[in-house]
């Protein structure tokens, strides 16, 4: 086996600079995980099929798991953990989960939540189907993507100062 | 953590082909969506890895003066997709990029990617066929184009010398003037799936509209690499826009086609398959053109 | 009095909600130590065979590898897998098949070898370095090929490679049959393999603590888990601890013992070092569970008004290579099959059969979606070659109210069926549809299909039903809530709580239900399975709740002189009864209590409940589809799920139930379907790319409504849902797509090759 390669990784992460010696073998899953405990990035297949370790890097949203932790370097990352305020306010969109019953075992909800921030600060306003296909990166067993779909879509237009349309009032 | 023996990141153009000199074994990584998969599988494992991700030149679409649309090998499929010019000229191309697995994937893939791997099934290359597209790789000894149907050499191997590097996809205007095209991929599920099939049609019309001037249809996983059907195009040039003549045209598409059997789709189903998108995708063609088909 | 504030009902948010939106909730991977050490499985590749040698040598010189342990290293204790209740009765007990690594290969993906390393690097590097060398066996993959008298054999003692069969006799079938004027109809149906893909895969770690080994897992089944971890390392099972922290899904697959015992054994061999095997996605496909795929054969003698006179039906159920939850699915499945559309005169016959493939074990339905894919197509058959329209059959036949099982003494007490038939044609619009969608022609049509089920509600009485739960009031009136029914992403925690409020008359928010499993700590109780959180564990907090409530009636007399009798705990305050005058809150009894010089108690409940009921849960689906023929594509583009799962206990979650079910049952329809190599029996497509589970682009509106019959039986006037809503999507499909084009499809998933198939074979293409 040859020696270890190591790299200084400089990034900020959640809005705070941050740096740290990374093998190089690192994918960013490892990284946001290992060296700064960042356990809302999950492991759910490794090779970018489920969306369970979906991060925001530089306003795009990647699977952290196929993504070399050494390419974070001079990037901004977001991960679930930098939704909250100061004093432990969620954001809208975690509160929507919770209002829709978008959350069951909960896996895949960091994920989904991230590519929901992307979506929703973009500030456009999309059809229903068109987030389907926004989201479509994410696999999840336990909703049916029913739920979620309802959270996206309201904090969309409450976002927007929109009325809801009838099908989400119904809801 | 990957099994990586070494990582070797370039820092540009002429840094990525001399660290291709100094490590001739080494495998290119520009999105990773590929090769790092392949790498957790075994394949790969333990392979030196030359990193080309930081090259920030090789990004972005431009248009150039003769209207050559030149693509930065290196541009992910969702910054081809929101391009205006991709979106003026070629949208199709932005169409079919944009049905690659999920949106994730469509911001670490690169086009340079899904065509260096040689695969057939890429949703970028049967495009990227039926617009005559011009591979750029760039090597010690310079810059080479190719037409990309010299590019593919065969399954999951292209022209790609020692020590090259892809850097650029050209469409030239000839290409792409007056022609209008679609893609239609053909895939168990709506999202996060490879082709099992891919047709990707455009078209020029006469000037009256009554006609096709000319025709071109390209296939992925139609036969090991991606291909356009020779026979069922020159078949098509020159008839008169209607309904017989989008069936005719589909139906010959079984000269060219040679899918195989696999367990993920059978010959007969691709061939059936390959008949079926190849007169809804001229259809669209021809009406995304301004054609109107008769009964 | 006024009327009491009710919980029971409410759509309160989930206890856990905060936790999962944040990523606080934290998962096994995410409290395991990061000094640990990391196993990894050498799995089999080849289908069937011996293993003659194993060369480790070159894997142990792999720089941070600790340890290779092989099958020929491991001890001889042969464990069961399946989340059973255990059973004293030997003749009731799951059947001990499997060794902690085998040399005796009976799968592509069996367990041949591990490998404990520094990292994950090195252990896998090692995994690749083991040399293996097998005597093949020839393999079987087919499960009614396995049962002819020349297949390989599997399991020396089960020849032909039945692990079991079972029949139903009732009345006389050949006689009955020979009633003039009858018309026969039958059929074949076929279901296939699937994995449940919760998105966190198994995950287990394990250490030494005072001699004993601690074991924190992703599982649904602590308490079961002790047992068999004790059983595989032939150890007492008080020697065992085991924990279960907030888990990623488990949908029946984590309702068996995975990997826990080797993870265990693997801490014992590196001296009870904190060992930590976490299951990649392709192991979860291939050597984890599956479900079973069933093929039934039906036939039915039924009159020309659809009375049956005489039914037959035979499944053959594929368990893969080991016994896990085994002959329970198809026996559930068959015992579906006689109550569904009672016939005087029944013969079933249920063969499960080994077979050289992944094993099959619980999950989501277990037994009764391949039942009802089956039963439910046939039904529609039956409707066809009578002339009835399928609703109207369905209205007619199924299961009366009134309708008593002899075995589980289930009644049907309510008019369920029609209640739900009746609300579910009123939102899909049913009846303008099917007669818009009679009689189409050209590539692109419509249909609208539908199909029943019913479903038990735990296990009672082939097994023990039984839950424990435990109470403790604190200074502030708060209380714990513990059960070792787990919260597995389902709500149970939810539930727990609202019953608890509702019960014992403090707020929602004074109820804390312990998540976290800890068989030191957490009563006995067997786990989530069978669709029984609300319904078993209800009983005990319901029992337990009212134990706590007397004692602290019990204080409240000593402190304020009145009589138990003419007091209650309403909202958190002690209440006389009759003026309702609050005369102290509950925190204030708690603390005096707590902290009392003279009269000093700590105010706890703890009770088992054996549940010695079941009940019935019933439901339907309606489904419409688009069908592109050319294409042979089938497009679901409505779909209305109906449950009577009795009184709901928060509705939206009950719903959020249902949408994850008819989730899977719109994949076990249309897409879903493990595949094995014929020539090698290797696994095909164990990714989450080429098994396609159902993305968000891959569902309509997923539509459901309750009928709420308060169900006697229960605690909480509650009963199966967990389960029941992915039973009967699969055959409303199949049936919406008879419907759009005559063509009746008896395989699922109703894949486009499927469709190529049989459009073909039926001239549409």
């Amino acid at each position: 086996m040859s020696e270890k390669q190591y790299k200084l990784v400089k990034c900020i992460i959640n809005g705070k600079a941050q740096e740290a010696i990374v093998d190089v073998r690192a994918s960013l899953t490892d990284m946001l995980r290992n060296d700064y405990r960042m356990t809302s990035v999950k492991k759910g297949c490794e090779v970018g099929e489920c969306g369970a370790c979906n991060v925001i890097i530089d306003g795009e949203c990647y699977n952290s798991c196929i993504y070399l932790a050494v390419w974070a370097d001079g990037k901004e990352i977001k991960t679930l953990e930098g939704l909250m305020g100061p004093n432990g306010e969620l954001s809208d969109i975690q509160q929507a989960f919770i209002d829709e019953a978008a959350v069951q075992c909960g896996f895949c909800t960091p994920g989904v939540i991230m590519s929901a921030v992307e979506i929703l600060d973009s500030g456009k306003i999309y059809k229903r189907e068109e987030l389907r296909k926004l989201l479509a990166g994410h696999l999840c067993r336990c909703t049916g993507y029913q739920n979620i779909l309802n959270a996206v879509e309201k904090t969309m237009y409450q976002r927007l100062g929109k009325e809801l349309p009838d099908y989400l009032e119904s809801r | 953590m990957y099994d990586i023996k070494a990582l070797y990141e370039a820092e540009s153009i002429s840094h990525g082909i001399s660290l291709l000199k100094e490590h001739p074994q080494a495998q290119i990584i520009a999105g990773g969506s590929d090769v790092l998969v392949q790498m957790r599988e075994g394949k790969r494992a333990g392979a030196e890895l030359i990193s080309i991700y930081g090259l920030d030149e090789l990004r972005g679409v431009k248009l150039e003066e003769d209207g050559t649309i030149r693509i930065g090998s290196l541009t992910s499929f969702s910054h081809i997709t929101k391009d205006p010019v991709i979106q003026k000229y070629i949208n199709v191309l932005g169409e079919a990029v944009d049905m690659v697995g999920g949106p994730q994937i469509r911001n670490i893939g690169t086009i340079g990617g899904n065509t260096c791997n040689g695969v057939t099934s890429a949703d970028s290359a049967s495009t990227l066929f039926a617009w005559d597209a011009v591979i750029e790789v760039t090597g010690p000894e310079g810059v080479r184009r190719l037409p990309i149907h010299e590019f593919y050499i065969k399954a999951g191997k292209v022209d790609l010398r020692s020590a090259e590097l892809q850097t650029g996809i050209l469409i030239p205007k000839e290409s792409y003037e007056g022609y209008f095209g679609h893609y239609i991929k053909y895939a168990m599920r709506g999202a996060m799936d490879i082709a099992t099939l891919g047709c990707s049609v455009n078209v020029k019309l006469s000037e009256d509209k009554r006609y096709l001037k000319d025709v071109r249809i390209a296939y992925g996983v139609a036969g090991p690499i991606p291909m356009r059907a020779v026979h069922a195009e020159a078949a098509a040039k020159g008839l008169e826009i209607n309904s017989d003549t989008i069936e005719k045209v589909g139906d010959i598409v079984l000269e060219d086609v040679t899918p195989r059997d696999s367990w993920r789709a059978s010959k007969a189903f691709r061939e059936h398959i390959a008949r079926v998108l190849c007169k809804r995708a001229l259809k669209q063609s021809i009406l995304l053109a301004g054609g109107v088909i008769h009964e | 009095m006024k009327d009491k504030e009710h919980v029971i009902g409410k759509s309160v948010k989930r206890v856990d909600a905060f936790e999962k939106v944040t990523g606080r909730a934290k998962y096994t991977d995410d409290i395991c130590d990061k000094s640990s050490y990391t196993a990894k499985i050498l799995h089999s590749t080849v289908a069937h065979g011996i293993v003659k040698s194993i060369d480790t040598k070159e894997a142990e010189r792999i720089p941070g590898v600790v340890k290779v342990v092989t099958c020929f290293d491991v001890p001889k204790h042969y464990f069961p897998t399946a989340g059973h209740p255990w059973s004293t009765d030997p003749e009731h007990q799951d059947v001990k098949d499997r060794l902690l690594l085998t040399d005796h290969i009976r799968f592509y993906g069996d367990d041949v070898a591990a490998v404990v390393a520094e990292n994950e690097v090195a252990a896998a590097q090692a995994v690749r370095a083991i040399k293996v060398e097998y005597e093949e066996l020839s393999f079987v993959l087919d499960v009614q090929k396995a049962m002819e008298e020349d297949a390989p054999l599997i399991h020396e003692e089960y020849p032909r490679n039945i692990l079991k069969h079972t029949s139903i006799n009732s009345g006389n079938y050949e006689e009955a049959r020979k009633e003039e004027g009858l018309i026969k109809v039958e059929g074949w149906y076929d279901t296939p393999t699937v994995q449940h893909c919760h998105i966190e895969n198994f995950i287990c770690y394990s250490y030494m603590e005072q001699g004993r080994i601690v074991v924190v897992s992703s599982t649904q089944i602590p308490h079961i888990c002790r047992r068999i971890v004790g059983q595989a390392l032939g150890i007492p099972w008080g020697e065992v601890r085991v924990i279960k922290p907030y888990i990623g899904g488990g949908f029946g697959n984590k309702q068996d013992i995975l990997y826990e015992p080797l993870c265990a054994y693997l801490s014992t061999v590196v001296g009870g070092r904190l060992v930590k095997l976490d299951i990649s996605r392709e192991e979860t496909f291939v050597s984890n569970r599956v479900r079973h795929a069933i093929r039934t054969h039906i036939i039915s003698y039924v009159r020309p008004d659809g009375s049956f006179a005489a039914r037959k039906m035979e499944c053959f159920s594929d368990q893969g290579a080991y016994a896990s939850h085994g002959h329970s699915i198809a026996a559930k499945g068959m015992g579906a099959f006689p109550q569904l559309y009672p016939c005087p005169n029944i013969e079933a016959d249920a063969y499960t059969v080994f077979t050289n493939k992944s094993v099959a074990g619980a999950m989501r339905g277990y037994g009764i979606p391949q039942a009802m894919f089956a039963v439910e197509s046939h039904t529609d058959d039956i409707a066809l070659a009578l002339g009835i329209p399928p609703y109207e059959f369905r209205w007619k036949y199924l299961m009366p109210k009134g309708y008593t099982d002899g075995f589980s003494k289930n009644v049907n007490y309510f008019d369920s069926f029609h209640q739900c038939l009746e609300k579910g044609k009123e939102h899909i619009d049913y009846d303008r549809k099917v007669q818009e969608y009679a009689n189409q022609t050209g590539e692109i049509r419509k249909g609208i299909g539908v199909a029943a089920f019913w479903y038990n509600t735990g296990v009672w009485p082939i097994s023990l039903e039984t839950s424990s739960c435990r109470m403790v009031l604190n200074q502030d009136g708060s209380v714990q809530v513990q059960v070792a029914e787990t919260e597995i992403g389902q709500g149970a925690d939810t539930a727990y709580a609202q019953m608890t409020a509702e019960t014992l008359g403090i707020p929602f928010q004074k109820v804390h239900v312990v998540s976290t499993q800890d068989t030191d700590i957490t009563p006995f109780g067997t786990g989530a399975y069978a669709s029984r959180q609300t319904y078993m564990a209800g009983f005990a907090i319901h029992q337990t709740a009212n134990l706590l409530k007397s004692h602290i009636l019990d204080t409240a007399q000593e402190l304020t002189r009145h009589t138990k009798q003419s007091l209650d705990l309403i909202d958190g305050n002690i209440v006389r009864l009759g003026d309702e005058e609050i005369l102290m809150s509950l925190a204030d009894l708690a603390e005096e209590k707590l902290y009392s010089l003279t009269n000093n108690g700590h105010l706890t409940a703890e009770s088992t409940y054996q549940a010695k009921t079941n009940a019935y849960s019933f439901g339907c689906t309606f489904a419409e589809i688009e069908v592109d023929i050319p294409e042979c594509r089938i497009t679901l583009t409505n779909i209305v799920n109906l449950h009577d799962c009795g009184k709901l206990i928060n509705p939206q979650l009950a719903m959020a139930q249902v949408h994850g079910g008819m989730s899977m049952g719109i994949g076990y329809g249309l897409l879903e379907k493990l595949l094995f190599d014929e020539k090698t029996g290797k696994p095909l497509n164990d990714n989450l790319l080429d098994y396609k589970l159902s993305t968000f682009m891959d569902h309509p509106e997923l539509k459901g409504d309750f009928v709420e019959n308060y169900e006697p039986t229960s605690a909480y006037g509650t009963k199966a849902l967990g389960e029941p809503p992915v039973c009967s999507v699969a055959p409303a499909i199949r049936n919406a797509l008879l419907q759009a084009t005559g063509v009746a499809v008896d395989e699922i998933p109703l894949t486009p090759h499927v469709l190529f198939r049989r459009f073909k074979e039926e001239g549409l293409l």
